[in-house]
């Protein structure tokens, strides 16, 4: 098929028509100079077109939590959302630590055909943080893992961290860390301060995530190796990522949507869909990870995409699961926060939730300029609509969605994967 | 007063002096020989206790049935968090009973709360203890103990000096105790070691000490709290022995305190522990009383809540 996007602004910049012929971007042209007679035309003034937004962590629950999300599901989210390509995380039943489970779930991805979904390999075997599992066979399958985390557990172990982080070397792998020293926040429940000891709820310390990033900041530069910091909460860890940057450590860094957004004074309600690992922190941690994105100290936003049926969250706070979804609202909190606030230009938006990922995961096809000969992977967005998200208006599987009721952007128009919609008009695609 | 009892701050200066007010005036219930009110007639009070706490649990029975009230017990320990049934589903046979009040024990904080705002159940909830958060009845007690000696059973507790001891950081009872005892105008201060307070506490509305034997010779009431010996191997303190010498309320300590100061503990106690036998079982100690004010104090909660009023 051949499409015709006219009068969208790429990157925010002067109007341009992009003409999409199979799976490239064959022309950019200023608006009338692109003449396609038999190209599908879609009028995309006011629009703004991004590269297909990629994100690094996101929760699939596939295999073995299918009552949660599945591939499918979560990759209807993904696209509705502005996503091409999502990296979904290894702690799935059984955990994708061998190359058999992160091939299955290459090919659910690719069944789905609405985002390409990259599994990440688990670091240690069964997410257990004893042994390392086979990250060279993942790296060598069909799935290409680049990527590899033990995400909602951490690797503690000093030792196994820096075996991984060496190890991957050979293949141009990433150690993404989930930090949280394990015995600092044994039964903890909401970020630690003077809100936790009001409420009765065991505290979080923010030294637990610092300590654990301090600590593999210095392991990478001992070893040479390359590390991603996944959901970074709070101002002290964003000091010492700048640190560890400026320093020359080969350290990348990423935010989610919530902890740009949300504060821990959701906690006074009880709900748990305002439960999530790492916990939601001070407003002054949120002004600080938005100020640390900005100046390039956080890399990319990444969603942390956690669905959770809804037992798990109607439930009372200690017994519940941690985790919110955010596929879907993740570009509308970026806009809210870092956009119309003036922090991120059009441009920064795309290296902080396309380009960069893309990099880090290693992923070629992905985070590309919008340019002739480029792989047509677009998202056209409308910087001005609103709306009060409604939890139950969700592509997701999932509900325990933290935005619910609160007014957003409504950015996503169309999303292209390799010159196919798998959303028009705001509305869903599949593959035919 | 507010539709539930979820927290000590809940509660205004005049809503706590009624409830005390209220407490009195059906004490003498509890001296009569025939020790019931019709008040509650044809309501039903459920206690829900997902945790053990027979004395908790007997004590809001006996206030419920001095009222007529039916009263349905509901040991549901286990439940939700060992994945039985859920709070929910609970609730929701609560509702389908009819249930008008609910008196809820939870190991986990804020439970009372999510009763009471999540739309299950349209019945009065009274949080009997939630997790570390709160247990407002036993401040509720505790303040009116305090009144009866330290303010002639009436008014509030201005001025009057109050010493909490022990595990703060765990302790529901320190919770509503400090937010109950500054609204009622009393000065609160905090003794604990450092490891058993939690952060933050220095917002709190109280002062805050390491040492044990400073706020004693000021002290019109000192309470001591419960202190779980499986703390020590989370390393909170040392030794059992330690802990008795520098937070422990000996002979020697009490006798540090003035004349009419009184000595409390919410119970169960720790003998040789927080406390000794001697100062437990000793001229100053209230403790028993507590559990006495407990049965009326829960009745004016109940008969608060439930819309009733003194004939």
């Amino acid at each position: 098929m051949t499409y015709l996007i006219t009068g969208v602004r790429p990157l925010g910049g002067p109007p341009a028509d992009l003409l999409l012929v199979g799976d490239t971007i064959a022309e950019v042209g200023e608006p009338g100079t692109v003449s396609a007679p038999d190209a599908t035309v879609m009028p995309a003034n006011g629009l703004v077109a991004l590269p297909g937004l990629v994100d690094l962590h996101t929760h699939l629950r596939e295999p073995g939590r299918e009552d949660s999300e599945t591939v499918a599901t979560g990759s209807r989210a993904a696209a509705l959302g502005g996503f091409t390509a999502v990296h979904a995380m290894a702690n799935t039943e059984p955990v994708a630590d061998t190359a058999g489970v992160v091939e299955q779930v290459w090919h659910l991805g690719k069944r789905a055909g609405l985002v390409d979904v990259f599994p990440v390999g688990a670091v240690t075997v069964g997410l257990g943080g004893e042994r390392l599992a086979e990250l060279g066979a993942m790296a060598d399958s069909a799935a290409a893992v680049r990527v590899f985390s033990d995400d909602g557990m951490c690797v503690s172990d000093a030792v196994l961290m820096r075996r991984a982080l060496e190890y991957v070397k050979a293949f141009d792998g990433v150690i993404a860390q989930h930090s949280q020293e394990p015995r600092l926040t044994e039964g903890s429940q909401m970020n630690e301060g003077q809100l936790s000891g009001r409420l009765g709820l065991r505290g979080w310390p923010a030294v637990a995530e610092e300590a654990i990033i301090a600590r593999d900041v210095l392991l990478a530069e001992h070893v040479g190796s390359r590390l991603h910091v996944c959901h970074v909460s709070t101002a002290g860890s964003v000091e010492i990522i700048r640190w560890a940057k400026s320093r020359g450590i080969d350290v990348t860094a990423e935010v989610t949507p919530h902890h740009l957004l949300l504060t821990e004074e959701l906690a006074t309600t009880y709900d748990p869909v305002y439960k999530v690992n790492p916990p939601l922190r001070t407003a002054a941690d949120v002004e600080a990870v938005r100020a640390a994105l900005a100046d390039g100290t956080i890399d990319i936003v990444a969603t942390d995409h956690a669905p959770h049926p809804m037992e798990d969250k109607q439930c009372e706070w200690a017994a519940a699961a941690f985790g919110m979804i955010g596929l879907e609202q993740a570009l509308a909190v970026v806009l809210d926060t870092m956009v119309n606030t003036g922090r991120l230009d059009w441009n920064g938006v795309a290296q902080a939730m396309s380009v960069r990922p893309a990099v880090i995961g290693r992923r070629a096809g992905h985070g590309r300029p919008i340019g002739p000969g480029e792989p047509a992977n677009l998202v056209l967005v409308d910087p001005s609509g609103r709306a009060t998200v409604d939890a139950r208006d969700s592509a997701s599987k999932s509900r325990n969605n933290p935005y619910s009721g609160r007014d957003l952007p409504t950015p996503v128009v169309a999303t292209f994967l390799r010159g196919r919609p798998t959303v028009a008009d705001r509305v869903l695609v599949e593959p035919s | 007063m507010n539709r539930h009892l979820l927290s000590a701050g809940d509660l205004s200066h005049d809503d706590a002096v009624q409830v005390l007010d209220t407490a009195r005036e059906l004490a003498a219930v509890s001296n009569r020989e025939v020790k019931k009110l019709p008040t509650l007639r044809g309501r039903t009070v459920v206690n829900l206790f997902f945790e053990d706490s027979t004395r908790t649990r007997i004590s809001f029975e006996a206030a419920a049935k001095r009222l007529s009230a039916d009263v349905i017990n509901f040991s549901a320990k286990g439940s939700s968090i060992s994945k039985g049934e859920s709070l929910k589903d609970t609730a929701l046979t609560l509702q389908a009973m009819g249930a008008d009040a609910v008196v809820i024990r939870h190991g986990a904080s804020g439970a009372p709360h999510r009763l009471a705002t999540s739309g299950w159940i349209e019945a009065a909830v009274v949080n009997a203890g939630d997790g570390t958060h709160e247990h407002p009845t036993q401040a509720l007690l505790d303040a009116y103990t305090m009144r009866e000696h330290l303010a002639d059973g009436e008014g509030d507790l201005e001025g009057r000096r109050v010493t909490i001891v022990g595990d703060v950081l765990h302790s529901r009872v320190a919770r509503s105790n400090v937010l109950l005892l500054d609204t009622l105008g009393a000065h609160v201060t905090l003794v604990a070691p450092p490891t058993l307070l939690p952060v933050g506490v220095e917002s709190w509305p109280c002062e805050v000490s390491y040492d044990l034997d400073s706020p004693l010779p000021g002290a019109d009431a000192v309470m001591m709290l419960r202190v779980q010996r499986e703390r020590m191997s989370a390393a909170y303190f040392p030794s059992e022995r330690e802990y008795s010498r520098r937070y422990g309320l000996d002979g020697r300590r009490a006798a540090m305190l003035p004349e009419h100061a009184i000595v409390m503990h919410p119970g169960p106690m720790n003998r040789g522990m927080e406390i000794t036998a001697d100062v437990a079982d000793g001229s100053r100690s209230v403790i028993v009383e507590q559990v006495t004010n407990g049965v009326s104090v829960r009745m004016a909660v109940l008969y608060l809540l439930l819309g009733g009023q003194i004939s």
